[in-house]
């Protein structure tokens, strides 16, 4: 084999009490794709970050080809040709793809003035390697590309400084599947020019498809680094959690012949989805299963009233539901929980037994004026319910950890004691130990009558957690899998295969 | 105002340290009575005439009045807005209840009804840009100034308004003095509300919506919180109480005068915000707000007492503004 062209060696780093990273070796090969996984909290950004220069390591040391360097910020690291794509698009939207890309040089070239024909003429070039994917004028604004079109501009940006070491932080999370393709063609174009690939992901089917090299990291430790043929699905999750997969979920239902609580018929809205039908029985555990983009989202909010449906009926415990905005269908007993937990969950500056007793204010209020006994003592109820790790519930929410954020939100949903609820990601940026409780949570609210639908992007805990699947692609419902028909593979044939 | 982060450190303190560091809200507030305490106690030293009743009484006439305004402001900043209109508005509902009074003739009393109507309605209008058309409060509340302002010199023909006229009890309203206690009723009446205010921030429901909406305007809708009823009615009331300064404003003065008010929006806007209110919405007190206009009063009273030329005085309470946005904005810097 060649010589590693980046290295890094006993690599470590604490963030106040937490070890983020603890003796890290790892040697990434040009021309070769080396996926870094692991649970959130695992360590994999921090390194990414070390690398890059967006922090510096306590001890140990980063190699570039053989030789020991020190990246003191992410300019540094790009001057070396480390370049690094965020997980977020981080480009100017009302400049032009050239100026963008150029961003970093500019400084670098000497001159008080931006040569726009040169640039434009450099940045065509660099973007003739993508053309044929990715259809981009350098002269465009920003914001007219699309999300992937934007991505492709992040790479190219990243590829300007004679980049050696591409990093590619969850590139594909907001990518539908087609650009999800149209982004492996370019990985490939580069890693065939010799670039070493740092690829960071949680979506372990699509490490198979473009990894060489894996490597899993947990709580700051590498765990292992395998070849990507030499390792299959089952020991890579073994891996990643560090325990066995039945212990993580709980058991499945045994009857799903109970009462039917919510009946979807022909719900549509237009230019979104069309045609949803679907039956919530007691007891059970539907899941929502397709690719991001596909419209799951859309159909639970347009059920709870969130968006506007322009065709369809919804029926709660028998009854037509007739709404007019969310609060309509809180009231009816129907509460959805948000996939976007900071932008559209949480108060982060107010605490907890605000935040919990948001959606159900008269609860805890007489004569319009909030009472604030009643207030904390419904939130401490929760905290211990749900087993939140707070000091008090005078606690700000910015303070506390994505899972017991996360736990906050449910809490909130459940105030209400609602008939049915629909969680959209329920376990996203959260750790093994919480999404473990939120399972068994779910199965609990089931077991107690309530109905559940999960909305979610992990086929594993899809799998693991729901006892009948509803798959969607491109808007539409192209089918419901049940029992012992849930498995990876049919849900991806359903989800990504269908005929259109 | 922020909340620093308990992370890791915070959980292994002592449980009454940590309360107080979530009761940091009235840190704020503290810092605030801290300078003028400060404050007072030096200028006591530099001027005999300080410490005096007749003093007091100016002072606190100084910020009574547009106390109320600074209210509203406070619940509109409170909601994530902003509202540049309210000097405007105060001096429209005073030449629209003077016009009334004087040209034609109406009760004073009615004229003033009118006069608030009015006013409130501004408030409405305001409310409809933000909420239903979706400009920004900014844009919206700083086009409501120059309307409210044009209407107020079209009505008054860019004159102020003589209303000596205008019944005793009337003119009690702005500067008659309570027998017996000796203090302005106006002051009794701002107090009275001031306090009644700060308790309705912190424990009514239809308060706390402000600040779900202010902290995260999605999540209080993904909460069912009727977001544009709420940032509706903070517009409204914040007209509304404009409207019964611009009332006690001509109570006071016996004349509506076409050109007031044009700093009451500097004013409120920056004794909020040294009270605590942030700009980004969420958060904020009336309490703090009260604090933040009598620091501000107090400010203009030493500069005065100790002569300073009034040209002077702008320039200081700018400076001031600055160093409290300064510190919101630094405390604030975490969350990006």
């Amino acid at each position: 084999m060649e010589n590693p062209i980046l290295e890094v060696r006993k690599v470590s780093k604490r963030f106040g009490a937490t070890q983020a990273l603890s003796g890290i070796d790892l040697s990434f090969y040009p021309g070769s794709v080396h996926a870094i996984i692991g649970e959130n909290g695992a360590g994999k950004s921090t390194l990414m970050n070390i690398i890059g220069g967006v922090h510096q390591a306590d001890s140990g040391e980063v190699l570039l080809e053989g030789r020991e360097v020190k990246i003191h910020d992410p300019h540094d690291a790009l001057r070396m040709g480390i370049g690094f794509v965020h997980q977020e698009i981080a480009l100017c939207q009302q400049i032009t793809v050239a100026e963008n890309i150029h961003m970093p040089m500019l400084d670098d070239a000497g001159r008080p003035l931006v040569a726009f024909k040169e640039i434009n003429r450099v940045t065509r070039e660099l973007l003739a390697d993508f053309d044929s994917h990715a259809h981009i004028n350098p002269r465009q604004k920003v914001s007219e590309l699309s999300v992937s079109q934007q991505q492709v501009v992040e790479i190219v940006k990243a590829l300007t400084g004679n980049c050696k070491v591409l990093i590619l932080d969850e590139p594909t999370a907001a990518l539908t599947q087609t650009e999800t393709e149209v982004l492996f063609r370019i990985i490939q174009t580069l890693k065939a020019k010799g670039l070493a690939i740092l690829y960071i992901s949680h979506r372990l089917a699509e490490i198979y498809q473009i990894a060489d090299t894996i490597s899993v990291l947990r709580d700051g430790q590498l765990i292992g680094t395998r070849p990507a043929s030499q390792l299959d699905q089952l020991s890579l999750v073994h891996m990643m959690v560090g325990r066995e997969l039945k212990d993580i979920y709980p058991d499945k239902a045994h009857d799903r012949t109970g009462e039917v609580l919510l009946e979807v018929k022909g719900l549509a809205m237009e230019g979104v989805f069309s045609g949803v039908d679907f039956d919530l029985r007691r007891g059970e555990i539907l899941g929502f299963a397709g690719l991001v983009g596909s419209g799951r989202t859309e159909v639970a909010r347009a059920i709870c009233g969130l968006y506007r449906k322009s065709a369809g009926e919804v029926r709660l415990g028998g009854r037509r539901l007739e709404i007019r905005s969310y609060k309509d269908a809180i009231r009816q007993g129907l509460v959805y929980l948000t996939e976007n937990r900071a932008s559209e969950g949480l108060f982060l500056e107010m605490n907890v037994a605000n935040n919990i007793s948001v959606i159900d204010l008269d609860a805890v209020a007489r004569y319009r004026l909030i009472q604030r006994k009643a207030e904390a003592s419904l939130a401490r109820r929760f905290v211990e319910e749900m087993q939140i790790k707070v000091a008090s519930v005078a606690q700000k929410l910015r303070s506390l950890s994505g899972g017991n954020q996360q736990k906050v939100l449910v809490s909130k949903l459940l105030t209400i004691s609602p008939k049915v609820v629909i969680m959209d990601e329920p376990t996203r940026g959260i750790d093994i130990g919480a999404k473990t409780q939120i399972y068994h949570l779910l199965r609990r609210l089931s077991a107690e009558g309530v109905g559940v639908i999960m909305i979610s992007s992990e086929l594993p805990e899809v799998v693991g957690v729901c006892d009948r699947v509803l798959v969607m692609y491109e808007g539409r419902q192209c089918g419901i899998l049940e029992g012992g028909q849930i498995d990876e593979k049919s849900i991806i044939q359903l989800a990504c295969l269908s005929p259109n | 105002m922020s909340q620093p982060n308990l992370s890791a450190e915070g959980k292994s303190a002592p449980s009454r340290f940590r309360r107080g560091l979530s009761g940091f809200q009235g840190f704020r507030e503290g810092t605030t009575i801290v300078i003028i305490v400060v404050l007072g106690f030096a200028m006591s030293l530099l001027s005999p005439y300080f410490l005096t009743g007749d003093n007091f009484r100016n002072l606190f006439m100084l910020f009574a009045i547009n106390g109320f305004v600074a209210i509203g402001m406070t619940l509109v900043l409170i909601s994530g807005g902003i509202d540049l209109s309210v000097g405007s508005v105060v001096a429209f509902v005073g030449v629209v209840t003077g016009s009334l009074f004087f040209n034609a003739k109406m009760n004073i009393w009615l004229a003033s009804a009118i006069g608030v109507a009015v006013g409130t309605g501004c408030g409405f209008i305001t409310g409809f840009f933000v909420t239903r058309v979706g400009l920004s409060a900014f844009i919206t509340t700083l086009g409501m100034m120059q309307v409210a302002r044009g209407a107020t010199f079209v009505i008054s023909a860019a004159m102020p308004i003589p209303l000596q006229s205008m019944p005793p009890a009337y003119k009690f309203m702005g500067r008659g003095i309570i027998p017996g206690i000796g203090v302005p009723f106006v002051i009794v009446l701002f107090i009275v509300s001031a306090v009644v205010f700060d308790f309705l921030s912190r424990r009514s429901t239809g308060i706390r919506k402000i600040y779900y909406v202010g902290s995260n305007e999605k999540a209080a809708r993904f909460s069912g919180v009727n977001v544009n009823r709420v940032r509706m009615g903070v517009y409204v009331l914040s007209a509304a109480l404009a409207s019964v300064a611009g009332v006690l404003t001509i109570a006071r003065f016996n004349s509506a005068t076409p050109y007031y008010g044009d700093t009451i929006a500097f004013e409120t806007i920056s004794a909020a915000v040294i009270g605590g209110a942030s700009l980004n919405g969420g958060e904020g007190t009336i309490l703090g707000a009260m604090l933040g206009m009598a620091l501000l009063a107090l400010i203009q009273t030493s500069l005065n007492l100790l002569d300073v030329s009034p040209y002077w005085q702008s320039l200081v309470t700018g400076l001031i503004l600055l160093t409290a946005v300064s510190i919101d904005f630094l405390s604030h810097r975490h969350k990006a």
